[in-house]
């Protein structure tokens, strides 16, 4: 354990660098959440030193000094090809991409469906809290149908876009799997899963969490809305599981 | 050995490539850029380029590639990508993070027919794009070679300044310099005398020789050292406005620094000519046939060409400048090159300049010389 873990006595991965901390995401926001469990799973396959993470911009972007890891902030939808030169021009780094819904599935889609089909050797981790959360609560292609968002005051339109299924459907080689903030034990679990498989080299690795927004879903007074919402409305539209 | 080829423009920027020990190309197919790409990926799936390690790939678009050479970068490869036009438009985007972070980009710029998709062979309507396209201040070094030969000249020297200075690096062609062939000597830079600076990675290089501070503009790096391992933090996204005020001045202090040492320029013709005849590329190459042909009309005129577009070579225009009494600035755009002239040239050389200015359209020397004629 580093000095700085013992003294605080924490239970943080190991790889989290306590003094960016606290961290700078929402009270309740499930990025943190997210963090700790890839942080877990770096710690665990003892991977530290050969990661290089790419954060994209929006919320995901306030992970820029979460870690010790070597770690590079992009632009808005760019981290996946970014993520993919480093892999193709050093083959021994472990390249993760950790983008919201609307790098993913918005301004960055065409990357995402791009690096799929050619089975990329890397990891995407998408945050999906159905809102574009850090530009003030706009709609995303995860927005689900009726919600009330900034730029859908009238409700959203019935379509969303399911990631992983996509994903799947592009690629059949590829792992491809969504979890949920709220059972941090399964999510350690698979993105333990999902590294290994990375850096096995076996290709194209996209991981999907539902993952709560207590500030656009004005739920920050009340964890039992955001867990409802998060377990009740959000994991029966976007089922969680392997694909 | 040096050795001398039949080849087209975009052969020899693959080829230059090659020489200064490139390892990647992350491009999209474009008119009139693409032969670059077929030349590179051929090389890279041969068996010499395997043993090389070359890499190629074809992205999805000019964006992706663009970031995926940000990431090649990252990763301390010699990496570059080439286009043109459309695509040099989206890759702005690209640039402007490689301007902000320092980190030395390397692309092949031929310019087509613009503005829009166009015509898909030539213009020099892309030299503000390439010296001041994206959200910055233009602190992207921009040469413009001129014939064949110097298409690899410069093709190999933008990957030595681009990792020397670590600011993002292009070569501005255009379809026709891309496009036409000829006798190109390719050589191995090490005969000429050349050292080729090795690249270093920016993110897990666990041995570094160049520091990242006092390279990356401070805001946006955060270091952390544990158990005698380094891990580096990069971000673009700030919080301050001083804080990008600072990013803004630490940029521009290393630029100043350096700018003087990177200029170049070529001045052709009677040192007591008239008239200046201001060119670039390959309406340079047009314009010193147009000083022989008023020679023999018996008119005196002089060339001025700029080498490096950005930085532009300023001392040196003033200087040609101040010997005239009549400036002409000839460019296949409107207003590019010549409002570099003027910025370069106000408050302090006095000479009426007149502009020829033929958007998307070659410049022949007879045209040259009618403009001057009739001065």
């Amino acid at each position: 354990m580093n000095a700085a873990h013992a003294e605080h006595n924490l239970a943080f991965p190991e790889c989290v660098r306590i003094e960016s901390k606290p961290h700078l995401f929402c009270p309740g926001c499930g990025h943190p959440e997210a963090l700790k469990a890839l942080g877990f799973a770096i710690d665990e396959l003892g991977i530290q030193k050969k990661v290089a993470l790419g954060v994209d911009i929006g919320c995901s972007l306030l992970a820029w000094d979460y870690f010790n890891l070597d770690t590079i902030e992009t632009h808005h939808g760019r981290t996946i090809p970014v993520m993919v030169g480093m892999k193709r021009a050093n083959p021994d780094a472990l390249t993760i991409a950790y983008v919201g819904d609307g790098g993913a599935y918005a301004i960055g889609s065409g990357h995402l469906l791009n690096a799929a089909e050619r089975d990329e050797n890397i990891m995407v981790i998408v945050i999906n809290n159905a809102v574009y959360a850090m530009t003030g609560g706009q709609e995303a292609p995860t927005t689900l149908p009726g919600m009330i968002v900034d730029t859908a005051p009238c409700g959203a339109d019935e379509y969303f876009i399911k990631g992983p299924q996509l994903v799947r459907e592009i690629n059949p080689t590829a792992f491809v799997a969504r979890g949920i903030t709220s059972r941090q034990l399964e999510l350690r679990k698979l993105m333990k899963d999902a590294l290994k498989f990375h850096m096995e080299g076996r290709g194209f690795v996209f991981v999907e969490v539902l993952s709560p927004c207590t500030l656009n879903w004005k739920t920050m007074d009340n964890p039992h809305k955001t867990f409802d919402f998060l377990e009740r409305v959000l994991a029966r539209a976007y089922p969680v599981g392997r694909f | 050995m040096a050795e001398k080829k039949f080849l087209m423009g975009n052969e020899a920027l693959g080829r230059a490539a090659l020489a200064a020990g490139a390892k990647a190309l992350f491009g999209y197919p474009i008119t009139p850029t693409s032969e670059v790409l077929h030349f590179w990926s051929k090389e890279a799936c041969g068996p010499k380029g395997k043993e090389r390690g070359l890499i190629f790939l074809q992205a999805e678009d000019e964006i992706g590639a663009s970031f995926m050479l940000i990431g090649g970068v990252l990763a301390g490869t010699k990496s570059f990508t080439a286009t043109g036009g459309p695509g040099h438009v989206l890759m702005q985007d690209a640039f402007s993070m490689a301007e902000a972070m320092r980190l030395p980009v390397v692309a092949y710029l031929n310019q087509r027919g613009g503005p829009s998709t166009s015509t898909v062979i030539y213009s020099q309507s892309e030299v503000n794009l390439a010296c001041f396209g994206g959200n910055g201040n233009g602190y992207r070094i921009v040469y413009a070679p001129s014939n064949l030969q110097e298409m690899y000249d410069y093709g190999i020297k933008v990957f030595n300044t681009a990792w020397k200075y670590r600011f993002p690096t292009f070569l501005l062609g255009d379809g026709y310099l891309a496009k036409m062939m000829g006798e190109v000597e390719i050589y191995d830079p090490k005969e000429k005398g050349i050292a080729m600076i090795d690249p270093e990675a920016y993110m897990l290089e666990k041995k570094r020789v160049r520091p990242l501070e006092g390279l990356v503009p401070s805001p946006e790096l955060e270091i952390r050292r544990e158990d005698g391992v380094e891990y580096a933090c990069f971000r673009n996204c700030l919080n301050y406005e001083e804080e990008t005020l600072k990013v803004n001045l630490e940029i521009k202090e290393a630029w100043d620094a350096v700018a003087a040492e990177i200029v170049e320029h070529e001045v052709v013709g009677d040192p007591d000519a008239e008239v200046l005849i201001v060119a670039f590329g390959i309406v340079a190459a047009s314009a010193k046939t147009a000083i022989k042909m008023l020679a023999e009309k018996g008119i005196k005129a002089r060339l001025f060409r700029p080498i490096t577009l950005r930085p532009f070579p300023d001392e040196a225009m003033r200087q040609a400048a101040a010997k005239a009494k009549r400036i002409v600035v000839a460019e296949s755009a409107i207003n590019q090159l010549a409002r570099f002239v003027k910025d370069c040239l106000y408050g302090r050389v006095n000479v009426p300049l007149t502009e020829y200015a033929r958007p998307s359209i070659g410049i022949t020397p007879s045209e040259i010389v009618d403009v001057v004629a009739k001065l």
